[in-house]
């Protein structure tokens, strides 16, 4: 099933009077495709969980309209939706067994639904196959792990068979290996059933490695949708691009002129079509190419080897942040004796944002340059 | 630690606590055990130089006592019933309480009023409420010339009016007063544990409840009031205790004779009765004291199990 958002609104009315009204989501349109696993990211505040429970209905829409397929369930109480929550914390009822915690939704249907014993019982274990759980039914939420906590309320959301499954920071609880466990444990489950699948979600990583699509928000606002890499590779801002991937991207201010970027004196790469202007220049880490002639040269401060690869921290003069990471082949030799360390740049890797409001600056056919030929020929430029 | 270096300052601290109640609770139990086995102990004897046998006399002389059974009854009845009507009320009204916004702090006070209200006070004004002003109530030529505030609704909705406590009223009458008023009483302080258990209960489970499409009947049976068993665990354990301790609020409509002016002591209770025997009869009276503590002893075990097999986390 589609879930379609249309220009939904969520006005929060003040709670005294020295507050203001908040607007913790602003006119979001936005069409789940069916059978999709969407995330919904930002940072802490931004309301997508908002979003997430005026999905759900426990949260009222303060305008536009919310379809399930072609429903129009916008007044449709929570309790009518029939979709699937699970909770950030689980919202496991401490006194029910993991069974009966399952059974729990199912025994509410009512009418032509209700289901026989047996049925349920049925439903209940295939549920629990379906997250692995079939050993742990008679326990209590409390004798179990984190883990399997969260498995039991992904069972207890899927067993009524929803149209839409709905996850509120599903991971924000686990440890980091059950956190990557638990992710793929999602996806597979999202992809057994086919179900539409929306989650909320503050890290990136984890949004970026099982989502179908992304929907990046920041203060209520959508700033980009798409597939995870996608968002990546071509971030619309500079919010985007700050808050996706990790190490976060660099950040330096910079200047175009005459069809030339630089940063502090040095003319580290060719960008053709782009007006002079002074510009914010973002680089992902694993933009950076050590060069011994490189463009751009840097204030080496330390060099931390992490096996497969290598992530050298410097600092620049036109940095925004305190230090710059790049991460570069493990093979790659730096001279850690050295105090600066220079580095020819990957034109696809960096992106210019305009300095008035924060927006992607498109730099025509760089995209399509080989970055070597691209670094070759700024090497010819100068010379 | 601080404390284990200097175990003496401890005790110094915690003395005058320990010296009062050595002398006003633990004297007085371990003494109210020796008089109950000491047969026919009295103290005006006592000061008189008289020794007494060790014996269960004192015991045998409670059961024997005629009117030993009527108090039990009461004792029994009146805790039977208000206990499950006021723990059910009070469940139900701080559940509402719990669920509405506006005037809620202004109800919560109104709710805990009788809690600080002496009970022989309140006592007074529902004798009133029930009461009937006129002459020869209960006798040949009844003449009611005012009828108290119950009986004026009762007519105004054009029933009869009932002879509640007054001279000539029947039991059922006077046992249902109780019931009213001994409800009433105990639901603050019920009020007050239930609702500040309510509060305590996580909101998401009633969010996760509601998108699995629960009634509110089944939200109430099967999530508020398991997750609220230790609370109404405590509220019916305290509940027994006091009510098998019942004695000022009956002494408050009735006065110190238990019952209406033409059937004196129908209402006594075990408290009643130990309190009576105090001026001459210790002896017995301590029995009766042990008796009672043995039977609010097995009947909180009793809850303890009962709630033990109920409550599962």
């Amino acid at each position: 099933m589609k879930v379609v958002l249309e220009n939904v609104t969520k006005i929060f009315p003040p709670r005294n009077k020295r507050e203001k009204e908040f607007m913790a989501v602003n006119d979001f349109t936005f069409t789940v495709p069916d059978g999709k696993l969407i995330g919904l990211l930002g940072p802490s505040g931004c309301g997508k969980s908002t979003t997430l429970y005026m999905i759900s209905g426990l949260q009222k829409v303060s305008g536009g309209k919310i379809y399930f397929g072609d429903n129009d369930v916008t007044n449709l109480p929570a309790e009518s939706r029939g979709v699937g929550l699970v909770f950030q914390n689980y919202a496991l009822y401490p006194h029910l067994t993991v069974k009966q915690n399952i059974l729990f939704p199912l025994q509410n249907l009512k009418g032509s639904e209700k289901l026989s014993k047996k049925e349920m019982l049925e439903r209940a274990y295939q549920a629990a196959k379906l997250v692995q759980l079939e050993e742990l039914m008679e326990r209590k939420p409390n004798a179990l792990s984190g883990g399997q906590q969260q498995r039991v309320a992904i069972a207890r959301a899927l067993v009524k068979m929803p149209g839409v499954l709905l996850l509120d920071e599903p991971l924000s609880n686990l440890d980091a290996r059950l956190r990557l466990q638990t992710r793929e444990e999602i996806r597979r489950i999202q992809k057994e059933t086919g179900i539409t699948t929306i989650f909320v979600t503050h890290d990136q990583e984890e949004a970026m490695s099982i989502s179908d699509m992304i929907v990046v928000m920041r203060d209520g606002v959508i700033q980009q949708v798409g597939k995870p890499q996608d968002v990546y590779d071509n971030p619309t801002n500079l919010f985007v691009a700050k808050f996706l991937g990790t190490p976060p991207i660099n950040v330096f201010n910079g200047e175009v002129k005459g069809g030339k970027l630089y940063i502090g004196e040095e003319c580290v790469l060719e960008v053709a079509g782009v007006a002079d202007q002074p510009v914010t220049v973002g680089i992902r880490p694993e933009g950076f190419i050590p060069a011994e002639d490189g463009a751009m040269t840097c204030n080496l401060t330390n060099l931390e080897i992490m096996g497969r690869d290598a992530s050298v921290v410097a600092t620049h003069p036109a940095s925004c942040n305190p230090t710059i990471r790049s991460i570069i082949d493990g093979d790659c030799k730096i001279d850690t004796a050295s105090a600066t360390v220079r580095y020819n740049l990957k034109p696809h890797k960096v992106f210019l944002f305009s300095k008035e409001n924060e927006k992607r600056i498109e730099v025509a056919a760089q995209n399509n340059d080989d970055f070597l030929t691209a670094a070759l020929k700024l090497k010819y430029s100068k010379s | 630690m601080v404390g284990s270096k200097k175990p003496w300052k401890a005790w110094l601290y915690l003395s005058p606590a320990i010296v009062l109640l050595l002398i006003f609770t633990v004297w007085p139990i371990i003494n109210t055990v020796r008089m109950a086995f000491l047969e026919g102990y009295n103290a005006l004897a006592v000061a008189g130089g008289k020794k007494f046998e060790f014996g269960f006399a004192n015991f045998v002389n409670v059961i024997e006592y005629r009117d030993f059974v009527t108090c039990l009854k009461n004792t029994v009845l009146l805790c039977v019933l208000t206990v499950p009507i006021s723990t059910f009320l009070a469940l139900v009204i701080s559940v509402c309480l719990n669920a509405i916004k506006p005037f809620r702090r202004m109800l919560q006070t109104i709710f805990f009023l009788p809690y600080v209200t002496n009970s022989i006070a309140i006592g007074m004004v529902f004798a009133a409420m029930f009461n009937m002003v006129g002459r020869n109530i209960g006798g040949k030529n009844e003449l009611i010339l005012t009828a108290g505030i119950i009986n004026n609704v009762i007519e105004f909705f054009g029933g009869q009016a009932i002879n509640w406590i007054n001279k000539g009223s029947s039991e059922v009458a006077n046992m249902t007063v109780m019931v009213i008023y001994i409800v009433w009483n105990a639901l603050p302080f019920k009020i007050l544990v239930l609702l500040g258990g309510l509060q305590s209960v996580n909101k998401q489970y009633y969010d996760a409840a509601k998108v699995d499409g629960t009634s509110r009947l089944r939200t109430f049976t099967r999530i508020t009031v398991p997750l609220l068993s230790p609370m109404i665990t405590y509220v019916v354990i305290t509940g027994f205790i006091g009510g098998f301790k019942e004695y000022s609020s009956i002494v408050g409509i009735f006065g110190e004779k238990m019952g209406p002016t033409s059937n004196p002591y129908r209402l006594d209770t075990m408290v009643g009765f130990i309190y009576r025997d105090l001026a001459n009869q210790q002896g017995r009276a301590s029995a009766a004291a042990l008796i009672l503590f043995g039977i609010i002893f097995v009947v909180t075990m009793l809850n303890l199990y009962i709630s033990k097999k109920n409550t599962h986390y």
